[in-house]
């Protein structure tokens, strides 16, 4: 009997102590993970889901906003990625996260306004209520995760920055994002799975 | 206002700025990482709370007067505050210096430029996906990593949690 009392005893230990690590871990996916859909309004009123792309064989799904100044010095690239890779199946969705009631800059208005000034070539949706975001993981602005469609299923095959200079295009080395998308149309798996870049906390009330 | 004559001499001798503490935000230091990295590992008595942010960083700039506070109130007790800015180089003069300079911020402010991102970043917390704002609050004994903003409140009683 008492063998079996100091047995509980240890396994609720056991218990509470992963229920501690579960919670101070960070939610959000890892390498491998089935990231879920989503139906988000994109600029143009229209709702986008990653189901509406039959044809797709990724994405290239970026967490981004209107004033991070690291997610505008990466304006230009993700209009480039998703130049280079919608032709080749891995479209780009961009999502601001931010709550437009603490971010009065991220509003569906300057969205607009934003997306037209810089010739955005992808959908541009809101996140609209934080729904999606915390289920990825983002955590700041630009977070990028690169999705592989398998069986209907959206596999996360990387999560980071878009390349190895945030900030500075003109001192790119390593391309992670292209690297990644590359190594999946060849049928292989991306060689660097996840890196981190500075950026701009997540904007919430 | 503290003193840096306790301080390992090897710590200081990249930044000769940061032995002159009265006019400390005077000149804002600019530190590669290998610089910032002494400062993130000291072996003294103090417990050093180091603060990642920038001008740009709308919760950052919230959180700042929290630290400040810390500087002021826990002088006595060990406490040492780094203001550690990752504003881009090109905007040092034109937005950084100003911003203390108005703010009239006395903790001691350096300015990181180094694009080794990949690197540090992990190098100074592996659990830091590289979100601002960061704070580092470490002594001797303990170390803890900290993406997220604090009230004045949550951060009296994460350093408290160092100092007993």
């Amino acid at each position: 009997m008492k063998t079996t009392l100091k047995f509980v005893f240890v396994l609720s230990a056991i218990i509470v102590a992963s229920a501690f690590s579960i919670k101070t871990d960070k939610d959000g996916y890892e390498i491998g993970d089935a990231a879920t859909d989503f139906e988000l309004e994109n600029i143009n009123g229209k709702m986008v889901s990653l189901s509406d792309y039959e044809d797709a064989k990724g994405f290239i799904v970026i967490f981004t906003c209107n004033t991070c100044p690291y997610a505008v010095a990466n304006e230009d690239r993700i209009i480039a990625l998703d130049k280079k890779y919608k032709p080749k199946g891995y479209p780009v969705i961009a999502i601001n996260p931010n709550d437009p009631a603490a971010q009065p800059d991220d509003t569906m208005e300057k969205m607009q306004a934003k997306a037209k000034e810089k010739g955005f070539t992808f959908p541009y949706l809101m996140d609209k209520g934080q729904k999606i975001y915390p289920q990825y993981g983002a955590t700041k602005t630009p977070h990028t995760y690169v999705l592989e469609k398998k069986n209907n299923e959206y596999i996360v095959q990387y999560i980071g920055a878009i390349d190895d200079s945030s900030r500075d295009p003109s001192a790119v080395k390593v391309k992670y994002v292209e690297n990644a998308v590359n190594a999946l149309l060849e049928g292989d798996k991306p060689e660097i799975t996840t890196t981190k870049a500075i950026g701009c906390s997540i904007k919430t009330l | 206002m503290s003193s840096c004559k306790d301080e390992p001499r090897t710590d200081t001798k990249n930044l000769p700025e940061q032995e002159e503490v009265e006019v400390s935000n005077e000149n804002i230091p600019t530190l590669n990482y290998n610089e910032l990295k002494p400062l993130l590992n000291k072996k003294d008595d103090k417990t050093h709370v180091i603060n990642f942010w920038a001008t740009w960083c709308a919760p950052c700039v919230k959180e700042l007067p929290y630290f400040e506070k810390i500087h002021k109130t826990y002088n006595d007790d060990n406490v040492e505050v780094i203001l550690v800015s990752l504003d881009f180089p090109k905007k040092k003069e034109s937005s950084l210096i100003p911003f203390v300079k108005k703010k009239n911020i006395q903790s001691k402010v350096l300015h990181l430029d180094d694009t080794k991102e990949q690197f540090w970043i992990g190098d100074i917390a592996e659990s830091w996906s590289g979100a601002l704002p960061a704070t580092l609050i470490y002594n001797k004994d303990k170390r803890q990593f900290y993406e997220q903003s604090f009230t004045q409140e949550e951060l009296e009683t994460e350093i408290q949690t160092f100092l007993n």
